[in-house]
Parts: C-alpha cells; sequence; structure tokens
C-alpha cells in the first residue's frame, strides 16, 4: 500500500487537518517535486531555449524531458506534439478557439466543466454550434448519445474523461471509436484522469488531449496543455498567443512547426522542472497500483456514505465506474454548512458548491445548491476515510 | 582528435536536444552551441559534430524521421 511506505507524505496539514481535496488539486506532492522546482531555481534558472549557453541548453533540456514524460504517459506520438500552456483550461481553450470557425458544430455531454463549457458559450456568440449529450442521472453516459447528437456539420467532439463533480468515468474509447468512424475530430479534457486512469491517445481515438499537471499527475500548479495527435495539421490550429520562441527570430511571423506555434513567451521551467520530478515519482509507482489503492478507499468511502442515514450519494456509486471522487449531500443540510462545519470542527478539508460546473450539477439534479466533494488521493489512507465518514455521520445526526 | 565540425541546423531548441538525445545513444559527439551568424540569423542553438560523422548522422536522422533543415560545414 503506497502510503504506508516509508518516505511518503502525510495527508494531514501541519496543524493536522485531512485534505480530501485532491480533485482540485493533489495535495501533498511527491517531496521529489519541491526539490526539483528548488533545485531549478537555485542551480539552474535560465531561460529555456532562448540563449545558446549551457545553462539555457540545461534549462530547455529539463522542459524537453518532461515534453517526453507527458507523452509517454499519454501515448502521445511525438513528444514535439506536446504543448505546454498555463494549464489545461488553456489546453481546452487552445482546442477550441484555435479550432472552430463559424458554421461547426460540436458535440459535448451534460457533464461538461465550464473549462469547456464557457469557451463553447463564447464561440456560439461567433456562430458555432453545439449539442450537450444528454447523459444519465449518474453522470454516466451512453454512447449512443454521442452519436444522435452528430450533425452534417458537426466537426468535433469534446467531453471530459471524468466528471469533476462525482468522479463519473465516460466511455472515451467507445466515443473516441464513433469520433473515427464518423471522420470528426476527438477532445478529452483529462483533468480528472491524467495520471489517474489509464489513456492512450492512438488506443483511445483522441486527437486533441488537454491535460494538467497539478492534480493526478502530482505536478505543481502552473503546468498543463494540449497534445495534438498526427491527424492535426498544426496550421489548422490557431495559436492564442503570438510573440517571442526563441526561433526564427529574423521573422516577425509565427513560427508554423510544434510546439513553437502554441508555445510563446517564456515558460514555466521551474513548474516543469516540478512535473517531470512527478511524473518520475508516477512511473515508479505505477499508475495501476495507485488506481488499486484508491479504488479501494473510494468503494470504502461510498460503502460509509451510503450506509449513513440522511446522506445522499450522487454519480454512479461504484468504484470501479468512477474516480477516487465522491459527491453527496446531507439531507437537510446546505453543502456549504457542510463543507463550514467539516473544515472547522472536523479538521476535513473538502470542497462545496457547483464546483465550476453548473451542467453537471443539472443533470446530476444538484443546481443550484451543488454538493460536498471528496477528492481522494495516492496519499490517503483507509483511516482518512474513517474519519470522513465518521464526521459525516455527526453531521448527519444533528440534521433536522 | 580531428577537430573538423559541421554543424546541424534545426528549427528550435526542441529539435535540437531530440537529435542530441539520438546521437548521445548512438554514442555519437555532439555539443548544441549557439547557431553561427554566418548560417544564419537565427537566434536559437544548433548540434555541433564531428565532420566525418556528418553522413553517418545524416542517414540516421533520415531513418529516424528526424526533422532538421540542414548539416553545414562549420
Amino acid at each position: 500500500m503506497i502510503p504506508t511506505a516509508t518516505g511518503f507524505p502525510s495527508s494531514k496539514t501541519k496543524d493536522g487537518a485531512l485534505y480530501l481535496d485532491n480533485a482540485a488539486t493533489s495535495w501533498p506532492k511527491p517531496p521529489g517535486v519541491a526539490q526539483a522546482m528548488a533545485q531549478f531555481l537555485a542551480e539552474v534558472g535560465a531561460n529555456p531555449g532562448r540563449s545558446g549557453h549551457r545553462l539555457s541548453i540545461e534549462a530547455a533540456r529539463i522542459v524537453y524531458s518532461a515534453r517526453e514524460a507527458v507523452a509517454n504517459l499519454f501515448g502521445a506520438p511525438d513528444p514535439l506534439r506536446v504543448v505546454f500552456g498555463l494549464n489545461i483550461t488553456d489546453g481546452i481553450n487552445l482546442a477550441l478557439h484555435g479550432l472552430l470557425r463559424a458554421g461547426d458544430h460540436v458535440v459535448t455531454t451534460g457533464m461538461e466543466h465550464n473549462a469547456v463549457m464557457r469557451p463553447l458559450r463564447d464561440l456560439a456568440q461567433q456562430g458555432v454550434e453545439f449539442t450537450q449529450a444528454v447523459c444519465e442521472a449518474d453522470g454516466t453516459l451512453d454512447p449512443r448519445r454521442i452519436e444522435e447528437a452528430i450533425q452534417p456539420n458537426t466537426r468535433l467532439i469534446a467531453l471530459n474523461h471524468a466528471s469533476n463533480v462525482c468522479g463519473a468515468i465516460l466511455p472515451i474509447r467507445a466515443v473516441g471509436q464513433i469520433a473515427r468512424r464518423r471522420e470528426l475530430l476527438f477532445l478529452v479534457d483529462t483533468a480528472q484522469t491524467g495520471g489517474a486512469l489509464p489513456l492512450h491517445m492512438e488506443n483511445d481515438c483522441i486527437d486533441l488531449l488537454a491535460f494538467t499537471g497539478h492534480k493526478s499527475l502530482y505536478g505543481p500548479m502552473g503546468t498543463g496543455g494540449l497534445i495534438l495527435s498526427e491527424r492535426i495539421n498544426p496550421a489548422d490550429l490557431h495559436p492564442l498567443r503570438q510573440g517571442g520562441t526563441g526561433s526564427r527570430s529574423e521573422r516577425e511571423v509565427q513560427p508554423d512547426f510544434l510546439p513553437d506555434r502554441f508555445e510563446s513567451g517564456t515558460p514555466n521551467a521551474v513548474g516543469l522542472a516540478g512535473l517531470l520530478a512527478a511524473l518520475e515519482w508516477l512511473q515508479e509507482q505505477g499508475l495501476e497500483t495507485i488506481r488499486a489503492h484508491e479504488k479501494v478507499l473510494c468503494a470504502d468511502l461510498l460503502d460509509g456514505l451510503i450506509n449513513t442515514p440522511g446522506v445522499i450519494v450522487l454519480g454512479p456509486q461504484d468504484a470501479a465506474r468512477q474516480t477516487a471522487t465522491v459527491a453527496f449531500n446531507i439531507r437537510g443540510m446546505e453543502p456549504s454548512t457542510v463543507g463550514l462545519r467539516l473544515d472547522e470542527e472536523f479538521n476535513i478539508l473538502c470542497r462545496v458548491g457547483l464546483h465550476c460546473a453548473p451542467s453537471a450539477h443539472r443533470t446530476l439534479d444538484t443546481f443550484p445548491d451543488g454538493c460536498v466533494r471528496f477528492g481522494l488521493g495516492a496519499f490517503n489512507t483507509a483511516e482518512d476515510v474513517q474519519q470522513a465518514v465518521e464526521a459525516v455521520r455527526q453531521l448527519a445526526k444533528e440534521a433536522p | 582528435m580531428n577537430e573538423a565540425f559541421a554543424v546541424i541546423l534545426v528549427d528550435s531548441t526542441s529539435y535540437a536536444l531530440r537529435i542530441e538525445k539520438l546521437l548521445k545513444q548512438q554514442g555519437l559527439a555532439c555539443k548544441l552551441i549557439p547557431v553561427p551568424r554566418h548560417l544564419s540569423s537565427d537566434c536559437g542553438v544548433c548540434v555541433r559534430i564531428q565532420k566525418q560523422e556528418a553522413d553517418v548522422i545524416r542517414t540516421l536522422l533520415q531513418e529516424d524521421q528526424i526533422h532538421f533543415l540542414t548539416i553545414e560545414d562549420v
């Protein structure tokens, strides 16, 4: 079991609070992450790929290694097809705003995060159309709903691999196969699953894979981006930003090659040094090992909450069909009250409300009140789960 | 030691790093250096190699489908 091994950080803060907000940002991080970042700042620190001196080249080498590690994890065809950006939202924006033009139609789902919905709503003002395929009340998706939503002008299918609200896993491979068969492009938001569930661009027929470094990859914030399959011609994707790339400096037009076309300005090299260390840790541990551990914890948490009178558990309620994120409500108690009391009285940190996903909450019938979300991570333990269930039990007893 | 060099010109540092990695795996000497001004006005880096190994390296890069612009004597 991962967390009992020596040298692994505790899921408790310095003041003893239990961290259950991994679906927002994983914490703690593997010890090598902070170390790599501190070392980068102290010993490397130069601008990657900008100057020809050896420190600049060393910085670029670290960024390139991070690119390779991301490519390996997601089965990307080529490390240079990994585009780093501010975060996954930036990657999704590049995919949607870069690709879509007036008259294009997009099929998405009723379980999306605002990272997808807000760009789509904005694009709709510019003549892009979209349809939200209806999901089940537990947040799952029948891939036939996607097929039914396809129109003659459909160009892209865009969905998240798992819900950030209730953890429901969407059938991306089945949808990817539909996209391939119907000659559509396929964008997957892997915010909740990158590093947590097996994913492979080619096998899952993904053309645009948006990823984040700070959740289940266990890297720092400010890392993430978009990976392009070989079916995406960089010329068909308009860059969100133009500027210095350290290449083709004699020309005042944006380079057309990858990744420079989409990576203007100095990158977050210190963050990428941390991400590289995180990905090395992830590879050492093995994604399957972490997934198995989280699945056991998730099953225990689901079991404990389902068997607590007054608690309504949302989502698939099946550890095999969801990530280690569990959403629930206590009957007669507002989610915000639950969150505050968990924090102040029970020393448990979680996230309540709408989780930037009003669409998903409409599907789960929890709009506009929202719900409480426990996001488990690799460093949580069986004791953590017990403590969380016990706290909810106490609160549920007091609910009117 | 033969001190005659050639350089591989590339689109960007990322390509140079990819070539460096491959050449190191193959035990071929190389070094990333700033692009000599007389070859290109680009401010980036290129891969300096032993001139006598230029043909072997060219074939290797072509076989591995690793993109580069040209190989020039310096």
